[in-house]
């Protein structure tokens, strides 16, 4: 019997050889594969149900976090306290549809998995070590919980966007549009009524879940001509002395029709003449006097046909025609010169150009965050500015300064509307034309030596005198620039607990 | 022949005292981690906990001292820390399960005590064979009676006692492998001659094998009418083990792989569970949502845990259904990964050698026998169940012994563990002949299989 008896141990031997084999063809060799199926679910769960660090406005107030629900499926629901606010700046963080804004492009370092886990010198790290708790970490953002409301407010219930930034840094201050929506419908832990909120988010006007600010583009109209007209200065300074005729109409090569100006005013003179009244004809001219290649490389050295590389996904390239597109469509090239024709820009890209003067021809790299914190508050990295490209040159910047001071100093400027007692504001309006018999209102703006930057968009007005860039934009951007000054934007002057104190839109 | 007559071993009890606080150490530790890994904190009764545990390992351990002394010393350590484990990820998984696994712990020890109590000799039991077989098919037919048994999970093998759930199978399992010992034994001789003649071969008497044909009959039908397809195997396996083991003739073997394909075939065409355990098998992928969404989800738990796991408390397996009795080892899998599953299946080849070794060790072939089938059982259903969470065998869902949330599993292991513990002490002690029984233990028909001693006289 004892032979048979070895046999079996042998056999139980064999039988349990196998599984080990199995388990290592399981855990080691096919570890990873088998976690990368699609059907694995797991790995979404795993990531709801970890702890999920804080999103923090510069002035402290909470924007997102994580609370623990005993009762729930998902160990913890996360919030958004400042509801449809900051929904295009934090993004959401769904079960279903994943992370979006900083949310998404935060997420290793809000769940902690950018985190190396450092050898345990004392009892706390080893605790970390041993639990998932506390390796989370939570971002501190450049964008003010009380510039954003400003935005907001002076938006009112008007489409539209408004991005503040500091030239200086690239630190976005506020971004805001409307219609924005609630990221809490999107978190919330009952999976079909995420997904009917996600549907009908989805069919709403607007494009909600697409942040305009950064992700939509527009014509923008004359705002461009800051571009057309620091090309003057950097690459034919010969046309600054130009004179342009006064005229309504601006005749077009190779083609019957005529460039107007907006109203049929009559416009012309040297190029700060032009600018400050927003000089159609003269600036159809100009550009047709520059040339397709020099305007599209200055589009080219403001950003326009590159991706802006900011910290929030899927931002959209502002566009500008290809210089062989002109060659066989010469009159585009004036409506080009003046933001029209095929030239496209996102609010954030002429946040950025307006602001490229205020910082010697530099465009920062744009960025919504300012420093991490770990679970025990301290600080373990501050976002370092670094500048993404030199739009122009200092000389030209200066040049720039002084036309887009006169927009809003000179009496026939089209931005008197932005003028702020005490402070000198540099603006350039915008009227594009959306060919639906619309226009798109835009006011771009920064009040030089203050490090701010403002570009507002209100698109889809009716075309009106009433409904101009310098009528609709400009009090929307006064208003902000004056929260600003008055320290809305300025981290250190203020906490989340002080009473509100944003002033209000423009009342003196 | 006294050269051959084993000592007195008490160092033995010594080693097994030192095992056991190991193993408090290692559950009380993976209980802490749990839940710091779960929690982030320590638990609030973890001084109790670990008292407990303690506690229940010592009576068991002072019970074995007393009540069986010269007994192996690793078989209880090693339940012990599987139970432990077992415990951990239980508590880990559900609380209200930890609760009720936990009182069905204590019972599983009480019941260790009292089967060494009343069992003072593993040989006695050969004595109520016929007993532990009306037992063990009254156990097995128990839950198709109306209003006592319950379907759970597309599988009749529950009774309802009022707040308890039992399942009869676990114990009838014990009562049979008796039955079969006895009987396998005494018949030994026979079912290895073959003595019945037809024409010009020469066949084993199917009238020596009818009783157990019988049992086995009778017991597998109950098992397929009860839906419950992991059990069937692993008596089924017990059968034709036991057999190969008493007679050393291949031919059971054979007979038994036959007679396995032909059953496996028509619970394929008959049985609708089979068939959706085979698809899951084979191809779960095809079925994620449905019939293979168990497996796979397994899959997907048990390679999370790579080498080193996930971490004690800090997995999310919980979702894979029945993650603490069948699918227990995928979450332990998944969370001490292939180091900590690999300690599992060998704490379990080590209780099964230490079972074999015992058998070897035996000088009766009753207990020799006894002793090899309940180390084939905790075995094979090891195998059993671990091979089908890792799918290298269909899924058939049985307990993983000693780990799975399960009393009747519990209990029924730890008898089987009393058994084995007081066989081991019964042969590794040396024995007075009580006056007058000299002699009649001994039945002369077995002396020329294994080579026994006839004891000192």
């Amino acid at each position: 019997m004892n032979r048979q008896i070895r046999f079996v141990g042998i056999g139980i031997m064999v039988l349990f050889i196998a599984l080990f084999v199995q388990l290592n063809y399981i855990q080691v060799l096919r570890a990873d594969s088998i976690s990368n199926n699609p059907l694995n679910g797991q790995r979404v769960v795993r990531e709801y149900n970890q702890t999920r660090g804080n999103i923090i406005s510069a002035d402290g107030v909470t924007l997102a976090d994580s609370v623990p629900t005993p009762n729930s499926q998902f160990t913890y629901l996360r919030q958004y306290p400042t509801g449809s606010l900051f929904a295009q700046v934090t993004g959401f963080f769904s079960f279903t549809y994943g992370a979006e804004g900083a949310e998404r492009s935060y997420d290793s370092i809000l769940t902690g998995a950018n985190s190396k886990t450092p050898l345990p010198r004392n009892l706390n790290d080893l605790k970390n070590l041993l639990t998932n708790g506390n390796r989370s970490q939570s971002i501190t953002l450049t964008v003010s919980d009380k510039l954003q409301k400003a935005a907001q407010s002076a938006l009112g219930t008007q489409t539209g966007s408004v991005v503040a930034l500091n030239p200086k840094t690239g630190a976005i201050l506020a971004m805001y549009s409307n219609p924005t929506y609630d990221p809490n419908v999107l978190s919330q832990h009952d999976q079909t009524k995420v997904e009917a909120a996600y549907r009908s988010l989805l069919a709403e006007p607007g494009n909600p879940l697409s942040p305009a600010t950064y992700r939509q583009r527009w014509f923008p109209g004359s705002t461009f001509k800051m571009i057309t007209a620091s090309a003057v200065y950097d690459r034919d300074p010969a046309l600054t002395t130009k004179s342009y005729p006064v005229s309504s109409a601006l005749t077009l090569p190779d083609t019957q029709n005529v460039l107007r100006n907006f109203g049929g005013e009559t416009c012309g003179g040297q190029l700060p003449e032009l600018f400050t009244v927003s000089c159609n004809t003269g600036f159809g001219a100009i550009g047709l006097d520059l040339g397709a290649q020099k305007l599209a490389d200055q589009a080219q050295a403001f950003g326009f046909n590159q991706t802006p590389p900011i910290d929030l996904p899927f931002a959209a390239q502002s566009s500008f025609p290809s210089v062989a597109s002109f060659s066989q469509n010469r009159p585009i090239l004036a409506y080009a010169a003046i933001g029209q024709a095929s030239v496209q820009a996102t609010p954030l890209q002429m946040a950025m150009t307006a602001g490229a003067f205020d910082n010697g021809g530099v465009i920062m790299t744009p960025h919504i965050l300012d420093h991490v914190t770990n679970s025990q508050d301290q600080v373990v990295s501050t976002y370092q500015a670094k500048p993404w490209l030199r739009a122009t040159s200092p000389a030209t910047a200066q040049s720039m300064t002084r036309l887009m001071l006169s927009v809003v100093n000179s009496p026939d400027g089209t931005g008197t509307l932005a003028r702020i007692p005490g402070v000198q504001v540099a603006a350039k309006t915008g009227t594009a034309e959306t060919g639906t018999g619309q226009i798109d209102a835009w006011f771009a703006a920064f009040i030089p030596g203050r490090s701010i930057a403002v570009a507002v968009l209100v698109p889809n007005q009716p075309n009106a005198d009433q409904y101009q860039g310098g009528t609709i934009a400009a009090p929307i951007a006064k208003s902000v620039l004056e929260a600003y000054l008055a320290g809305a934007g300025n981290p250190v002057a203020s906490s989340p607990t002080t009473p509100t104190t944003t002033p209000t839109a423009g009342s003196h | 022949m006294s050269a051959v007559l084993p000592r007195r071993r008490p160092a033995r009890r010594r080693t097994e005292l030192g095992l056991l606080i190991l193993a408090v150490i290692l559950t009380g530790g993976l209980y802490v981690l749990a839940a710091e890994g779960k929690a982030g904190s320590l638990p609030a009764n973890i001084g109790p906990f670990l008292a407990v545990i303690f506690a229940l390992l010592l009576i068991a351990h002072l019970a074995v001292r007393r009540l069986a002394r010269n007994a192996d010393p690793v078989l209880l350590p090693m339940a012990g820390v599987l139970n432990g484990i077992g415990y951990v990820f239980i508590a880990r998984l559900s609380p209200t399960q930890a609760r009720y696994q936990a009182a069905w712990t204590a019972i599983g020890v009480l019941v260790f005590v009292a089967t060494l109590l009343l069992v003072r000799r593993a040989r006695d039991l050969e004595r109520y064979r016929y007993t532990f077989a009306f037992l063990g098919i009254g156990l097995l037919i128990l839950p198709l009676v109306p209003h006592i048994g319950e379907n759970i999970n597309g599988a009749r093998l529950w009774i309802h006692l009022g707040p308890l759930n039992f399942q009869p199978g676990e114990i009838a399992k014990l009562a049979l492998a008796v039955f079969f010992a006895s009987v396998l034994v005494e018949r030994a001789d026979l079912l290895s001659q073959p003595t019945l003649r037809i024409g010009r071969f020469i066949f084993i008497d199917p009238r020596y094998l009818a009783p157990i044909l019988m049992a086995w009959g009778v017991s597998l039908l109950i098992f397929l009418a009860e839906n419950d397809l992991g059990s069937s195997f692993l008596f089924f396996a017990l059968f034709i083990g036991m057999l190969w083991i008493a007679t050393g003739r291949t031919l059971y073997l054979g007979l038994g792989a036959g007679l396995f394909v032909a059953g496996s075939i028509f619970a394929l065409k008959a049985i609708g569970h089979a068939q959706s355990r085979i698809q899951a098998w084979l191809n779960p992928w095809a079925h994620a949502e449905t019939t293979g969404y168990q497996s796979i989800q397994g899959w997907f738990a048990i390679a999370a845990g790579k080498v080193f796991g996930e971490g004690p408390g800090q997995s999310s397996a919980g979702h894979i259904p029945e993650a603490s009795t069948d699918y227990i080892f995928a979450v332990i899998a998944n969370e001490l990964g292939l180091l900590g599953a690999t300690a599992v299946l060998v704490a379990f080849l080590l209780m099964v050698g230490s079972g074999l070794r015992i058998a070897l060790r035996a000088q009766r072939d009753f207990e020799k026998l006894l002793a090899a089938g309940l180390s084939l059982i905790l075995g094979v259903q090891a195998f059993v169940i671990v091979g089908g969470v890792i799918r290298l065998i269909p899924l058939t869902g049985i307990t993983l012994p000693f780990v799975s949330y399960g009393g009747s599993s519990l209990v029924a292991n730890y008898i089987l563990l009393a058994i084995l513990l007081r066989t081991s002490h019964d042969i590794e002690t040396p024995q007075a002949i009580p006056p007058g029984a000299a002699g009649i233990v001994i039945d002369t028909t077995l002396t020329g299989i294994s080579g026994i001693q006839r004891e000192s006289a």
